[in-house]
């Protein structure tokens, strides 16, 4: 039953891009079958594969999943990414629905025309300040440890550190005063750590360059190399 | 760790409705704290219980849980209503995240103004029977089974009637085309803890009203 998991998508972030990261993280190599023309889209919808006529689908384990958190919940409970036990879950899961209600900002944000991008891209900013990340940052002071929940690596760690690279592509500066925050992201690693091998949240993930490498380019863009080589040293 | 569940949001359906209809067919009581005045919203959200400054949040088990899936998900794993294994689990997902999809529309519903209620109306009718009731119809009739993941029941059947009652209530024939589901829904009906929840004098909430939306608005403008 083995074989890559295979995603059926566009050629974008959209709503497959968290997926992507969690089992880029989770060390799982992956194909891609990306839908180009109008007649893939209408191929793909009448061949029965997706339940609800939407993507994103993923072909795994003999299943063809689709809804972005059943996908997401398989890979984490497959990866042991979803905690030790029920009230873990609990955590885990409230964290990432925090995650995924900014994060869903930053994925139809650019589909608006330009007046709007304007009041979106400050209510983004605003939630994610004022709201998203001092929760966040509260959770990570309040333990000390270097995951969110129960020290130990999960989907909330992974997709929050994606969400807060999503955000600074809008917003530079948006972790700015969120010194956890910062250390869960790879650029936490100072060159100093690099060298001496020392463990951050980021470099035990299973395939931290592999990650990057594997990152679709956002929907604008963006200048992504300086990332890349920081991950490379 | 006792102590029965603790709901606290308005005194109205919303995003708690689904939690309470969960609670009540796994045989839970529960207790509501509503929030009824400008006081009491002012009040909640300066103590600190609420993660994100939203409700649902719910007091269970020494935890106070916020964002609905997550308290959803909490309770199915609590009392085996989530399936056995991990593929179990990504159906019963794959179809509650579904049935939350369109029920959304109809949580909405409420708040539009007239003129678009019109329009967001046609399209629940129209997603309910071109695109979610034929598929959820698909999988019970693939198995033939009286549930909808591992002959065993789900948060995934009480959700999926959840949402049958709710497209009813705003198109009455809404099922009337799908044997299947007019099937699980008389079954999940009949279960003794979910007849009871459907009878008057339950915590079940009543239909969202005008009047209702209008009381909720002054409370927060």
């Amino acid at each position: 039953m083995a074989g890559k998991p295979k995603l059926h998508y566009f050629n974008g972030r959209g709503r497959m891009e968290s997926i992507r990261w969690l089992l880029a993280a989770a060390g799982v190599e992956f194909e891609e079958k990306f839908i180009e023309t109008r007649e893939d889209w209408d191929r793909i919808r009448k061949d029965g594969s997706l339940m609800y006529q939407q993507v994103p689908m993923v072909e795994i384990d003999g299943m063809k999943l689709v809804q972005t958190r059943a996908i997401i919940n398989y890979i984490a409970n497959k990866h042991n990414l979803y905690g030790k036990d029920m009230k873990e879950r609990a955590l885990i899961d409230m964290y990432v629905e925090g995650v995924a209600d900014l994060n869903e900002m930053t994925i139809v944000f650019p589909v608006h025309p330009p007046g709007v991008k304007e009041t979106k891209l400050s209510e983004i900013k605003d939630k994610a300040k004022n709201r998203y990340f001092p929760a966040f940052e509260k959770v990570l002071k309040s333990h000390g440890q270097d995951y969110l929940v129960g020290n130990k690596l999960s989907k909330a760690d992974i997709l929050l550190v994606e969400l807060l690279y999503n955000v600074e592509e809008l917003n530079p500066g948006a972790t700015a005063s969120f010194p956890l925050l910062q250390a869960l992201k790879p650029e936490g690693i100072t060159d100093r750590e690099v060298q001496e091998g020392a463990s951050s949240p980021f470099s035990s993930w299973a395939v931290g360059l592999h990650l990057i490498k594997s990152r679709t380019l956002p929907t604008d863009i963006v200048n992504c190399s300086s990332k890349i080589q920081i991950l490379s040293r």
